[in-house]
């Protein structure tokens, strides 16, 4: 089975644009969300939910207040400031180590299994799809992005599928390296801004920090010709593929808000060819 | 001090340019400290020619384990609820990527064989880079998993002193984003009126209401069909702050590293303006 994840850095450069477009090209294919505090890809894919899994990710302190005798001895073993003054723990601060736990002299502590969120297995058109909902405002999300692509693998599996599409996360941080690992390669989606080439070498350089090959996807090629050019010299320095170059379009914007991909909205049109030829391309290099 | 988060659940709707612009508005007439909280990718001293220089490693805690004291009797690794140490016959294993910097583990080794370590996670930078206007970053370190020791570290780092200090968020809703926001006197959210657009704002929206930050709603690229954003602030009675017109050209400007203030002139008004009215 092989797998490509499609990361960029920055946000809204169109990772989920793509994937989705890229995604309808493909028979039996699986397609996996892992952004899974921002999740989009649904609103292109329109899954029809058949299973669905509630995720508990951390831990959450709660303190009985009928036993704490009011010591103090949380407050100062707690290196994240989670316990309040009264003995009540902050669910945002609180990182559900259990050393307020273990230190409490009368065991007033409990460790709560929190539910941070729900993973889903769903049907699309041409296959499955796995994806995922934190609970606003959680932790943990590197853990639900293991999850859904857990889940993935075994989708894939069980319906004889291919391949699996996975959407990542902006950022580089856990989700980020939780959607990197395992996968055949990765294809960054960036655009000829100066931020826009700032965080793409920052996410190339931590797929590479974790051995993961990469491959790019120019957006809004035409925004910035010199930026443009400072990317496919950095490219050609640092010996990476180019895959496609998409015009910068407001038809990715006309085809969401009917709430279709780009190649169901206008199959023949340039930014269609582009990423067709990528399908084609992606298809070559891992020889399905 | 005033602090107003500029957040947005959905990538690239354009925080960083919000906070610049507001940054560079309020510094004519207050003093600004502009925080760019996203630590793993920042992007706002990209934005000013003299960017920070000023240079100061973050480190976290890790346990510094004396091999000579472990009696590999276990008590850590039973502990530790993030698995990062593993005890084998004669020697104790440490996976340091996973380790969250709680200290249990040198809390309850009955052998005291554990003593506080640190390791770097990043690098601050800060100074002024205009007139009333400071700016302080951190850079997180390549292949390291959390950004909230950072974002910490650089809220703590707040010194007083200015009138006003503008979060920029990291996009998403999940930890970092709430630990940016957490704590600040308004959060400003940033939204583009597509379907990915309005469904991102609903879930930022849930997390500033959970930590009980007032905010409003700055619509980009807003092309005449922001209804869907309309009806939402309606029905959660969230004030739209300002719309900022679908331009190539602002994006063009953006791509070279061009934000200036005199693009929206009325936006820092709107949003003091609301603030003094929560």
């Amino acid at each position: 089975m092989k797998s490509l994840v499609l990361i960029s850095g920055k946000g809204g450069t169109g990772k989920t644009s793509i994937t989705g477009a890229l995604s309808v090209l493909f028979k039996n294919i699986t397609v996996a969300d892992c952004d899974v505090d921002a999740p989009d890809l649904h609103i292109l894919l329109k899954p029809k939910i058949e299973e669905k899994e509630i995720f508990r990710g951390g831990k959450l302190a709660v303190i009985d207040n009928d036993k704490c005798c009011g010591c103090g001895r949380c407050r100062q073993v707690c290196s994240f400031g989670a316990v309040e003054k009264n003995f009540t723990v902050d669910r945002f601060l609180c990182q559900g180590c259990g050393v307020c736990y273990w230190n409490c002299p009368e065991n007033a502590v409990t460790m709560l299994r929190k539910e941070s969120g729900e993973s889903y297995i769903s049907r699309i058109k041409n296959g499955r799809m796995v994806h995922a909902l934190l609970e606003p405002g959680e932790e943990n999300s590197g853990k639900l992005v293991t999850e859904v692509k857990k889940k993935a693998e075994a989708v894939a599996v069980g319906s004889g599928s291919g391949i699996i599409l996975i959407d990542g996360p902006p950022g580089i941080g856990c989700p980020v390296i939780a959607s990197l690992s395992g996968v055949d390669f990765a294809l960054v989606v960036c655009e000829p801004t100066k931020s826009g080439i700032h965080d793409m070498k920052r996410v190339i350089d931590t797929a590479a920090y974790f051995g993961v090959p990469v491959k790019v996807l120019i957006n809004k090629y035409d925004l910035n010709p010199e930026n443009r050019k400072k990317i496919i010299k950095y490219l050609e320095t640092e010996k990476i593929e180019l895959l496609a170059k998409i015009p910068f379009s407001d038809k990715f914007n006309r085809a969401l808000k009917q709430g279709k991909t780009i190649i169901e909205y206008d199959s023949g049109c340039d930014e269609s060819m582009q990423i067709k030829n990528a399908v084609y391309k992606i298809k070559n290099v891992l020889d399905i | 001090m005033k602090k107003i988060a500029i957040a947005s659940g959905k990538g690239g709707t354009g925080k960083t340019t919000v906070a610049v612009m507001l940054s560079r508005l309020l510094s004519k007439k207050f003093k600004v400290r502009l925080l760019d909280c996203d630590v793993e990718n920042p992007d706002c001293h990209i934005f000013f020619s003299d960017a920070p220089t000023e240079k100061e490693e973050v480190c976290v805690f890790y346990p510094e384990v004396d091999t000579e004291k472990c009696n590999c009797c276990g008590r850590c690794q039973q502990v530790c609820e993030f698995n990062c140490l593993f005890v084998m016959k004669d020697r104790l294993m440490f996976f340091g990527e996973l380790c969250h910097s709680c200290r249990g583990c040198k809390l309850v080794c009955p052998q005291g064989a554990i003593s506080e370590g640190s390791r770097p996670v990043g690098k601050l930078f800060n100074s002024k880079v205009e007139k009333n206007l400071h700016l302080d970053y951190a850079l997180m370190n390549v292949g390291e998993a959390r950004a909230t020791p950072l974002i910490e570290k650089l809220k703590k780092n707040l010194k007083s002193g200015a009138d006003y200090a503008i979060f920029d968020s990291p996009p998403g809703a999940s930890c970092p984003m709430a630990e940016t926001v957490a704590g600040c006197n308004y959060a400003v959210l940033v939204a583009e009126p597509t379907p990915f657009g309005i469904y991102d704002l609903k879930i930022a929206a849930k997390v500033v209401k959970k930590l009980g930050v007032p905010c409003g709603i700055v619509i980009n690229r807003s092309g005449g069909e922001d209804k869907i954003i309309d009806n939402f602030a309606r029905q959660k009675k969230i004030n739209i702050l300002f719309r900022i017109p679908y331009s190539r050209k602002f994006s063009c400007y953006y791509s070279k590293g061009v934000i200036k203030e005199n693009f929206f002139p009325g936006l820092a008004d709107k949003i003091i303006k609301e603030m003094l009215r929560i």
